[in-house]
């Protein structure tokens, strides 16, 4: 892909293209539906095609699972349910133990596989999304043994078949989050990626399958939302485990009601990203950087609102308009790549939707210049300056590169203006004080407080919101706690 | 001539206050013969959003009370509380109550606050946790109380019940706008007085007595409200619960038991219900 060369930065700093080979991936053109250890043809025989975000080019055609389909997983979870659940936890960490390690022997073709069916950069889906789903999968592991420490005094049993619904953002990321506690408490599964990226799923199922666990334990069905909501109104599920749009969350949490069903939501969010006149201030924006655009800003947690204090604003801008020129926006599979393809043309109008109320409410816009590819979705990095707590592109979450940036004057201030959302999922503070960050991590009403860094994870590590952002918490021991009933 | 007793007539508690109901409305509540013991306050919706103003206005200085202190608080009530046992003991007997049955609820409902009272400074320590995460990073996880809860008392042992749902929320730092047994309502404003006099901050505990079926929805709906405890077992006051609740994405804490003597109804489980963890980053590079 060609880059223009309209500035100085761009014209004395440019990378040769260096795109990860394709040569050893091996797709199917087809892909059904796991079931019962099988893989098997939907009943009403419908498939819906997967693109790549970045060409627009078909990938493969994949199984769209009927409530008939979905009654068949759940019937194959309930008749594993027995067995699987009384099978020695240090036996059910055996299989999830060999899952992580097929999941790391065959890394480099899922983080391939993630970045063409997604459009995440290759560097992501490498060095984050993969090591990370592994992760997962051995934390919980360890864990299958080791139950009655994780609840003192308690006698903790597994609740019995979970529906689990994921999103597009982090495929295989949430899959693991998803998958790897549930099994390690004894339940079984039946888990249904999102639409737009079923591929890497679908290749964990062929792992999974590998991996010998009996049949019926984990069923992976794709579609979309009216497969969703056959596996939530399945009146045979003990438990939904959902991340997505609080939109959804709250569908779902009103469809469960009256069931015994339980619930655990990881919704949306509307992180605040503060900046104290003392923070370190290169590192603050690549922390901003990192905090808005990674993976496209795809991410609940993003820090798409920037509050930076007055007497560094004009600094922090002028630093951060300098970065974002350095962005590279293109071919996910480039190693050079920082921002890769928006997932789906919906998402991407979605995107460029708000970015027309942003300008139409009257906030300034400041995108660098970008050449995008020809076909596929783009989307330039993309600050709103001179917008306030008012503005829809400062309240509602648009998932995408696009940040909208306010200054405070006192700590009280950013405080009130941080915490002046529904939602509650994260926060970023940069600065040298400690007692500052202390004091800001305690005030901000967030799952997850980043001090002088942003969106990290670690399977060891608890993740979940407060208020509309959902509840339950995936990552950590507190992650175990939504898979078990106590007597 | 005899002397004639002095009848008390029976308030809300709002903010550290007695009010009457805003409605100006009552209910009667009789013994088992059909006599009159007492008129009750109908709390009306406006009430009960009152009491949420308040409980948000108390719940971060409550929040950010030292667990030493809220601790210290929890053990006053249960001083004042046994130094006023034989008056709860009699409400009790007039509702109906063997004298034995209501010696045991009071003296249970005291020490299960000295039980919250000992964990204000304990829970912490047993649901936090430092995360040994792979990257060079310091970080850990510990618990911050949800916010305002709303909280629909058992019907049955209306102090017992009461004193159960109340402690663990607030030892864990959250303010709480609770509506009292229908039925049983005298102990819960007599309860109410027990706590104005135990250094309480006013808006902590917000008790309302009135009619469950008028007021569940609000109290599940309320948007500023975060969690909602229901104890009973109408399974379409469940669902209505549920529902609504989704509107903000309320968590909702279910308790079906109605034996609240039992051992297991005292736990640090129960001061988790209404508490969220979260989870804290640093770097620890230079």
């Amino acid at each position: 892909m060609a880059k223009k060369n309209n500035n100085i930065f761009k014209a004395s700093w440019t990378y040769d293209e260096a795109p990860e080979s394709t040569d050893h991936i091996q797709i199917k053109k087809q892909y059904e539906l796991y079931i019962d250890g099988e893989f098997t043809k939907p009943v009403k025989n419908n498939y819906f095609d997967t693109i790549n975000p970045s060409n627009g080019k078909k990938i493969a055609s994949i199984a769209e699972a009927s409530s008939e389909d979905v009654d068949k997983a759940v019937k194959a979870a309930r008749k594993a349910f027995k067995g699987w659940a009384a099978l020695t936890g240090k036996e059910r960490g055996k299989y999830i133990f060999r899952i992580a390690r097929l999941i790391q022997e065959r890394a480099r073709e899922f983080a391939v596989i993630e970045s063409l069916d997604g459009g995440k950069p290759i560097r992501e889906s490498r060095d984050i999304d993969i090591p990370l789903a592994a992760n997962h999968f051995f934390y919980y592991a360890g864990w299958a043994d080791k139950l009655e420490y994780a609840f003192p005094n308690r006698n903790p049993k597994p609740l019995g078949v979970v529906g689990q619904i994921i999103p597009w953002n982090f495929p295989l990321l949430m899959a693991a989050w998803k998958l790897a506690p549930a099994l390690a408490t004894g339940n079984t599964v039946v888990l249904k990626p999102a639409e737009t990226t079923s591929l890497t799923a679908l290749k964990l199922a062929e792992i999974i399958h590998e991996s010998g666990i009996p049949k019926g334990v984990v069923n992976i069905v794709t579609g979309a939302g009216e497969t969703g909501a056959s596996i939530v109104n399945n009146p045979d599920v003990n438990k939904i485990a959902f991340t997505g749009s609080t939109g959804v969350g709250k569908y779902i949490q009103k469809a469960t009601a009256g069931t015994n069903k339980k619930l655990t939501l990881e919704l949306g969010g509307k992180g605040a990203n503060i900046i104290f006149e003392d923070a370190a201030i290169d590192q603050a924006v690549e922390g901003i950087v990192n905090a808005i655009f990674f993976n496209q800003g795809h991410v609940c947690c993003a820090g798409s609102r920037l509050f930076v204090q007055e007497s560094v604003a004009d600094l922090v801008i002028e630093k951060l308009k300098r970065r974002m020129e350095t962005l590279i926006v293109g071919d996910p599979l480039d190693k050079n790549t920082d921002i890769g393809a928006i997932n789906s043309k919906k998402q991407l109008q979605t995107i460029e939707n708000y970015i027309k109320i942003g300008i139409n409410e009257g906030g300034e816009i400041y995108q660098p210049t970008c050449e995008f590819p020809k076909q596929g979705n783009w989307c330039a990095p993309t600050l709103f300056l001179n917008v306030s707590q008012s503005h829809r592109i400062v309240q509602e979450e648009i998932f995408g590169p696009v940040l909208a940036v306010q200054t405070f004057r006192t700590i009280d201030e950013v405080i009130e203006k941080a915490n002046n959302t529904p939602y509650g999922l994260s926060a970023g503070v940069w600065t040298e004080k400690g007692s500052k960050i202390f004091h800001l991590t305690q005030k901000l009403n967030a799952g997850v407080v980043w001090g002088n860094t942003f969106n990290k994870f670690d399977a060891t590590s608890p993740f979940g919101g407060y208020k509309e952002s959902g509840f339950g918490r995936e990552g950590g021991l507190h992650g175990l706690k939504p898979y078990v009933k106590f007597e | 001539m005899s002397r004639l007793d002095i009848n008390k007539t029976y308030k809300l508690y709002i903010g550290g206050k007695f009010p009457r109901t805003e409605s100006g409305r009552y209910y009667t509540i009789n013994n088992s013969s059909g006599n009159l013991i007492a008129n009750m306050c109908l709390a009306s919706r406006k009430d009960f959003r009152n009491a949420v103003v308040i409980a948000r206005k108390a719940q971060n200085s409550w929040a950010n009370a030292t667990a030493l202190n809220k601790g210290q608080i929890l053990y006053r009530i249960a001083e004042i509380l046994e130094g006023r046992k034989e008056q709860f003991i009699l409400e009790l007997i007039t509702q109906g109550e063997a004298r034995k049955v209501a010696q045991k609820e009071v003296e249970t409902a005291i020490d299960r606050l000295v039980y919250y009272a000992g964990w204000s400074d304990k829970y912490q320590q047993l649901f936090s946790a430092v995360n040994p995460v792979s990257s060079s990073h310091f970080n850990f996880s510990n618990l911050e109380p949800v916010g305002v809860v709303s909280i629909i008392a058992p019907e049955e042992q209306s102090l017992l019940g009461l004193v159960s749902v109340i402690a663990p929320a607030i030892v864990g730092g959250n303010t709480v706008v609770v509506l009292a047994s229908e039925s049983k309502p005298l102990t819960s404003i007599s309860f109410a007085e027990v706590l104005n006099s135990s250094d309480v901050p006013g808006g902590v505990v917000n008790i309302l007595t009135g009619n469950k079926a008028e007021l569940v929805s609000h109290m599940a709906s309320h948007m500023d409200v975060n969690a909602i405890v229901y104890c009973g077992k109408d399974e379409n006051e469940l669902k209505e619960i549920s529902e609504l609740a989704s509107n903000n994405v309320k968590r909702t804490i279910f308790y079906k038991k109605s034996n609240w003597e039992n051992k297991l109804c005292e736990s640090p489980y129960f001061i988790e219900k209404t508490q969220e963890v979260k989870t804290t980053w640093h770097p620890t590079e230079i």
